[in-house]
């Protein structure tokens, strides 16, 4: 196994994303079994903060700068990142496990002729074997594996490893002025959405369904959600019914989500629904339908009416809040 | 021009799932298998861009016997022939890769679908593997596409928002939600899927680089509190909040 881990920092308008410094942190648990250290690869022309991968354990940064480089270029990131491993003779590989992190760390598998374990949400790793466990059947089993093979690939399940405290070490930053840039697939444009947040990286998620019975309702949604700084999410049937943009479904054919809250309003709790937030730390369900079974995975529930019970919370929040 | 699309059969997403009794795989009992349903959107960006720019669509998918049922399925919405690449055992996914890809190359196919991700394995990876074994363009989680001549115009999501990209063929784009509304097979279409040849041949040989250990179910959450029945029980609500779960 080589002596070095490596881990590819996500940066998205020049601000590193949080899952990076996940990964960051277990590369970093990772390297303390054998002593090997931990190098960082990210792409741009501008970041913030490089040098503070240091605190996650970050002994030097690649970056590779240049402007085109600031949205994603699945071709260039997926060579230079390969060059990299094998320059480097890194034997762990890791990813977060979002958009970006999800097409590039199978290329690069293909590309280095390594072994990949998509979404880990744990892993045992002994300084010699490396297993890892990941959800399937849109969660309704776990799986473990076993990689094998001299590169290791992992992209990490975001807000599952703690990133814990920055120290206050610093990293070195090696700049690497990248002449050539392949743009046979270029991303010409971002366009962001009007939602603030998206419910693949919210902390808080405020959902809702069916029950909510109108798009002319979802109001009451978005400022439950606004109010706890939360994304807004919705079921499948109410983005089938072109209430809610497509990007907002949870669910096995929509995002898989695992915020600290998770609250359900007017959502029956279909298995597919299920499939993307029940791994959510707590899970919150308004529902008048006592037999529902969003209760059955509900920390909290309360079996009325929403358009009683949510208006009633967003004035009892803000009491609270006031305090 | 020559479309393929590539089809895995996984389980229904209302299945439930039990561990089998050699603790890595699922037990097939009461399990119905489908088309995986991003690959639905696959087919049908397929079918639609062959109907707006001609040529044929093939339809391959990798696996054992049953998945023929896939195959059909494929064939019943429209698609012209297919290839069942044979193979009953486990495989990772750059190996199932690597025999997609040597068969994309071997029909010459320049326009590729897949889904953008098997909801068994829930992996999310094969395109975008293949994409780079047979040095093809690649764009992962499509949302929107647009084919003009040779010019490729598609959107994907990420985080907050979409990415619009531009490339050209030859290409693999991955099948989102969203991207289409998949047609119904009509009666016509399955009766002359009837028709249409399956052509049988072994996967290629490919080693595996990541092995089951073992399935498990996860850990049951234990089960919750209903705290009451209307607006009176929302003062505990936030109390559990703040206090319990401290998220407020
Ligand atoms: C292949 C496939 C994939 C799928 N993928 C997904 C997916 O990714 N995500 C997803 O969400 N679904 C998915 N589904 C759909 C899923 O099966 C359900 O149909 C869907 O989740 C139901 O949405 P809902 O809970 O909003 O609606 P319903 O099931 O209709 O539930 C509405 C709920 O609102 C409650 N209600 C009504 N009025 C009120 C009120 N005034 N106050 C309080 N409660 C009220 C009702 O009691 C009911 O429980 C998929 C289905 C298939 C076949
Ligand atoms: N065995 C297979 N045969 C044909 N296509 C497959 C197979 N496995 C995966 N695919 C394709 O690859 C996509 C992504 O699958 P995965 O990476 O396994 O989640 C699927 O939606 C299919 O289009």
């Amino acid at each position: 196994m080589g002596n070095k881990i490596l881990v590819f920092i996500e940066q998205r308008d020049g601000h590193i994303k949080k899952s990076s410094f996940e990964a960051a942190k277990t590369a970093s648990e990772m390297a303390a079994k054998t002593g090997a250290e931990v190098e960082a690869l990210l792409f741009g022309s501008s970041v913030e903060g490089m040098e503070k991968l240091g605190g996650y354990g970050v002994k030097k940064v690649f970056f590779y700068k240049n402007a085109e480089l600031d949205l994603y270029s699945t071709k260039t990131y997926t060579e230079l990142t390969s060059k990299q491993i094998t320059d480097s003779g890194a034997g762990i590989v890791l990813f977060a496990n979002t958009a970006m992190g999800k097409d590039l760390a199978p290329r690069v598998a293909a590309r280095t002729d390594s072994a990949l374990g998509m979404d880990v949400v744990a892993y045992v790793y002994d300084g010699n074997d490396l297993s890892v466990t990941r959800p399937v059947f849109a969660g309704k089993a776990l799986m473990d594996l076993k990689l094998t093979g001299a590169v290791k690939i992992l992209t990490l399940r975001p807000n599952v490893f703690a990133a814990g405290a920055a120290s206050a070490d610093n990293a070195e930053v090696a700049v690497i002025e990248t002449a050539s840039v392949d743009s046979s697939v270029k991303v010409a444009e971002v366009k962001k959405s009007d939602e603030k947040l998206d419910v693949a990286e919210a902390d808080i998620i405020v959902s809702g369904g069916r029950g909510v019975k109108g798009p002319e309702h979802f109001h009451l949604v978005e400022e439950l959600a606004a109010l706890l700084g939360a994304a807004t999410g919705a079921s499948r049937a109410v983005v089938d019914a072109g209430w809610r943009p497509h990007g907002e479904q949870v669910g096995q054919t929509g995002k898989t989500v695992s915020p600290t809250l998770y609250i359900a309003l007017g959502i029956s709790g279909a298995i597919q629904h299920l499939a993307g937030m029940r791994s959510s730390k707590y899970i919150v369900a308004i529902n008048k339908d006592k037999d529902a079974p969003i209760f059955q995975v509900a920390d909290y529930g309360i079996t009325g009416d929403l358009f009683e019970v949510v208006p009633a919370l967003i004035e009892e929040i803000k009491k609270v809040k006031a305090h | 021009m020559k479309i393929a699309v590539c089809v895995s059969h996984v389980p229904d997403t209302a299945a439930k799932i039990n561990i089998g009794a050699d603790g890595k795989t699922i037990d097939p009992n009461g399990v119905t298998y489908v088309v995986n349903p991003y690959d639905e959107f696959a087919i049908e960006e397929a079918l639609k861009t062959k109907e707006a720019a001609g040529g044929e669509v093939i339809a391959i998918s990798l696996g054992g016997e049953a998945n023929k049922e896939t195959i059909r399925k494929a064939l019943a919405m429209g698609v012209d022939s297919a290839v069942l690449l044979k193979d009953d055992n486990y495989r990772d996914s750059l190996s199932v890769a690597k025999a997609l890809a040597e068969e994309i190359k071997a029909q010459n196919a320049e326009l590729v679908f897949f889904g953008k991700q098997s909801v068994d394995f829930d992996n999310s990876v094969v395109g975008q593997m293949t994409a780079e074994l047979l040095n093809y363009n690649c764009v992962s989680v499509v949302v929107s596409f647009k084919l003009e001549g040779n010019k490729i115009t598609a959107e994907r999501e990420i985080e907050g928002g979409k990415e619009v990209v531009e490339t050209s063929l030859p290409a693999i784009i991955t099948a989102q939600k969203g991207l289409n509304e998949p047609r119904y097979a009509s009666l016509k279409g399955i009766m002359a899927a009837k028709k249409k040849t399956i052509e049988e041949k072994p996967a290629a040989a490919a080693e595996n680089k990541v092995e089951v250990l073992g399935l498990k179910k996860p850990a049951a959450k234990q089960a919750g509190k209903i705290i009451g029945s209307d607006a009176t029980a929302v003062p505990e609500l936030v109390r559990l909040l703040k206090e319990e779960a401290k998220v407020i």
